[in-house]
């Protein structure tokens, strides 16, 4: 059992204790407005007991206005936000969840099923360590299954729980969960998943969400939750070579001067050499400096103030990066953008370019190519119009440090802001390092960013994924 | 903290820690890229982790901002108390603003219902006083997990020059990369500790030992029973109907507001630690005891198209 245990039952101490030193994982949903997604969030957050009694009773209320399961609680009404996607009942944005169990606590980043808004999940993936992809037992793989994956992979994210959702339809059968089983590896294959779990559940009834499938003697692995508890987090940013962007220099006196950020990789001890990006000095770690004491090392994902053991200059923008490792600076960006605005993008277009804490004027020198979000295959086009997924080159005011997206999700994401707006209009993904604008003509298989690539080259393999 | 649990969060952080560094993270980026910013402090357990966070993330510097309360008067005497003790022992540069239009007229919750002194005591004061100070960010503890039209908030969320939020214009946050910008006149409400649930708010408050108001420990206290509410009698105001007599009854809150319009819970949990074991158990959530919310089901998101916080 992974319910929350009474304090009573061990002792407040190791209670706090066990509640204290608990990780996070987040993941991200993904299915079609019908493969009962909401239900399985609903179902995840009511069997871990995180729906409270009054929301329980609002919810028996809303189930007969809105719901869809006659008489029955509706589970989905429970994580369908804003009253007006209430009422057209479609989820439309991406919205954050929270359940905890005595193992970990969840962040669950919930985005639309619904074609138009590739935006959204790119968003909610960019964070995510795992996504859980529905499938409808009774339709099998669908186009926006693969969209999803492709999506997902694209976002650099390694594993994946292929939740077939609806087998109390199929009555449970071994045939159709091991044929769904087949068809997602067999297209998933070139997609560089770490790992597929697929688990046969019924969000509706519960079965293998949480507890257990009764119904499912055949089935002998983990629940959903289970392997949601169980799969390792923060992996590739563990590995990945130590790197921090300077968000604001702390110079509270004459003799103190820290470098803030968060740490988006590997780790960092005192007496490490350091490279500064773009000014390309060096310097070693002095101190690593929090409010509750000098650490002696730091790891991604903490917050910490860095002092240098020289005078060095640095300044918001900067990257502090491991000196065995350095981080590529460039004027030069070639960038996968998921691009979010209404406006069409055309070629010579000026936007800024948030990477990291540094913000730059970009222009869009090349409008490369068009990846087809169905199919997989990139076409060559000159503008990008709204929830296309392009391949474009950018000239930067001024040379940046960057990674590939591939080799660091942190240091390779950006986005691009409309100058007049100020609306966000794109997220990007830093491809590896060009020299040289491309011609519209590229290759996919050159642009591609994700490793490894399989026999016969990945465009190869996107074809056999799509049946092209 | 143990030194066992201590060397174990050495090497794999824990949700606490991660939590507290992105709040941190939030905060330097605003600091950074906004020209005017203010933390709103509302006194309640969420403005308390608040502050502690803004003091961690720019230490050993000063808080580079000043706080703001936004007094409707009517906030339990206990709060005000605390507010001007941390402020003293803190060194806090802070800011009290109350509509002095709303209060010329009387407005109060029991003279004018909860929506009306909701809106001109609250959501019209922070106007005033955001306008007032032109300030063009302001940090406040809302979650994510109170309430349906919060999942969806995003950790920076636009403002028109009205205060106005607008659920189509909120900006994708992928990463750790958040868009900033922002036309003139418009401002940001900024939201730290989005990602926190009322359960990560009470750990943090234990671990990192965070001084809070004492009305959320239980003891015996006066309060009467107001529509299933147990309201707590903190002044002469509350006018009492007749026959009714407060009653003394061990009780705390979960959420601290304006008293005539928060309810308490029964309960004897006078540690931390049994409020903790309290939220685990709990089997209604903490906005229950919010009289606002009960408008019926979008309540809160009309509020928040209004500039309520």
């Amino acid at each position: 059992m992974t319910i929350h245990q009474s304090p009573e039952a061990f002792g407040y101490d190791s209670f706090l204790a066990a509640h204290q030193s608990k990780e996070v994982l987040r993941f991200i949903t993904c299915g079609s407005v019908d493969d009962g997604k909401s239900t399985l969030i609903g179902r995840l957050l009511h069997d871990t007991k995180q729906i409270f009694d009054d929301q329980v009773t609002a919810l028996q209320r809303d189930s007969r206005k809105h719901g869809t399961q006659g008489a029955e609680i509706d589970l989905a009404l429970l994580v369908d936000g804003l009253q007006a996607e209430r009422e057209q009942g479609i989820t439309i944005d991406v919205a954050y969840r929270f359940f905890s169990t005595d193992k970990r606590s969840f962040i669950v980043a919930d985005t639309p099923g619904h074609e138009q808004y590739t935006r959204n999940m790119a968003t909610g993936a960019s964070t995510a360590d795992v996504a859980v992809i529905l499938v409808d037992a009774r339709q099998g793989l669908t186009r926006q299954t693969r969209r999803h994956a492709l999506l997902v992979s694209l976002l650099g994210i390694k594993r994946v729980a292929l939740a077939v959702n609806k087998m109390d339809l199929v009555g449970w059968s071994q045939d159709k969960f091991a044929a769904i089983t087949q068809a997602f590896d067999a297209f998933a294959a070139p997609l560089g998943f770490t790992e597929v779990r697929a688990i046969p559940l019924s969000a509706k009834n519960g079965d293998n969400v949480v507890l257990p499938g009764a119904a499912v003697p055949w089935y002998t692995g983990t629940p959903l939750l289970q392997y949601l508890e169980e799969v390792p987090v923060r992996v590739e940013e563990q590995a990945a070579p130590f790197r921090m962007a300077v968000q604001w220099v702390n110079r509270p006196n004459s003799e103190f001067r820290g470098f803030a950020g968060l740490i988006a990789s590997g780790r960092v001890a005192p007496g490490d050499s350091v490279v500064i990006a773009p000014s390309n000095r060096t310097s070693t770690i002095a101190r690593i400096y929090t409010a509750d004491g000098d650490l002696p090392h730091a790891v991604e994902g903490q917050s910490v103030t860095l002092v240098l053991a020289d005078e060095v200059d640095a300044s918001r923008g900067a990257v502090i990066a491991a000196a065995s490792a350095p981080i590529r600076v460039t004027d030069s960006l070639d960038a996968r953008l998921f691009w979010a605005a209404e406006t069409e993008l055309n070629q010579g277009a000026t936007l800024l370019a948030k990477i990291g804490t540094v913000t730059v004027n970009a222009v869009v020198s090349t409008i490369r190519s068009r990846l087809d979000p169905e199919t997989g295959q990139a076409e060559p086009v000159t503008r990008l119009v709204a929830n296309d997924i392009g391949d474009v080159t950018l000239t930067l005011d001024r040379p940046v440090p960057v990674d590939a997206y591939a080799q660091n999700r942190d240091t390779g994401g950006f986005i691009l802001i409309d100058r007049e707006t100020t609306d966000t209009a794109a997220l990007g993904l830093v491809q590896a390092a060009s020299s040289a604008p491309k011609p519209a003509e590229t290759n996919v298989a050159e642009s591609e960013p994700f490793e490894p690539v399989k026999s016969g080259g990945l465009l190869s393999g996107i074809k056999r994924l799509f049946g092209g | 903290m143990s030194a066992a649990l201590a060397a174990t969060r050495a090497e794999r952080l824990t949700h606490l820690q991660r939590l507290e560094a992105e709040s941190i993270h939030i905060m330097r980026e605003t600091v950074a890229e906004t020209e005017n910013p203010v933390m709103l402090y509302s006194i309640g357990k969420d403005s308390s982790v608040l502050l502690h966070l803004a003091l961690k993330a720019f230490a050993p510097g000063r808080l580079p901002f000043p706080l703001m309360h936004i007094d409707t008067t009517w906030k339990f005497k206990e709060m005000i108390a605390f507010r001007d003790q941390r402020a003293k022992d803190l060194g806090l540069d802070l800011i009290v603003h109350t509509n002095q239009e709303g209060l010329a007229r009387g407005v109060g919750p029991i003279s004018h219902g909860s929506e009306v002194h909701t809106d001109v005591m609250k959501t019209q004061g922070l106007r005033q006083a955001l306008d007032k100070h032109k300030f063009d960010a302001a940090f406040g503890g809302a979650r994510r997990d109170e309430e349906a039209s919060r999942a969806k908030e995003r950790i920076f969320s636009l403002r028109t020059a009205q205060h106005r939020w607008d659920p189509k214009r909120q900006r994708a946050e992928p990463w750790h990369v958040y868009n900033l910008r922002k036309k003139r006149g418009e401002s940001l409400r900024v939201f730290p500790i989005s990602n926190w649930t009322e359960l990560d708010v009470w750990l943090y408050i234990e671990q990192e030992n965070i001084p809070i108001v004492p009305l959320y420990f239980a003891k015996p206290r006066p309060v009467v029973e107001r529509d299933g509410q147990l309201i707590l009698v903190d002044d002469d105001r509350l006018p009492l109907e007749p026959g009714e007599t407060p009653k003394d009854i061990s009780v705390r809150f979960r959420t601290l507001g304006d008293y005539p319009l928060t309810g308490a819970v029964e309960s004897d949990a006078a540690t931390l630690p049994e409020i903790i074991g309290e939220t685990l158990a709990a089997r209604t959530s903490e906005r229950q005891g919010r009289v606002i919310d009960k408008d019926g089901s979008g309540a809160m998101e009309r509020k928040k198209q209004e500039g309520y916080f």
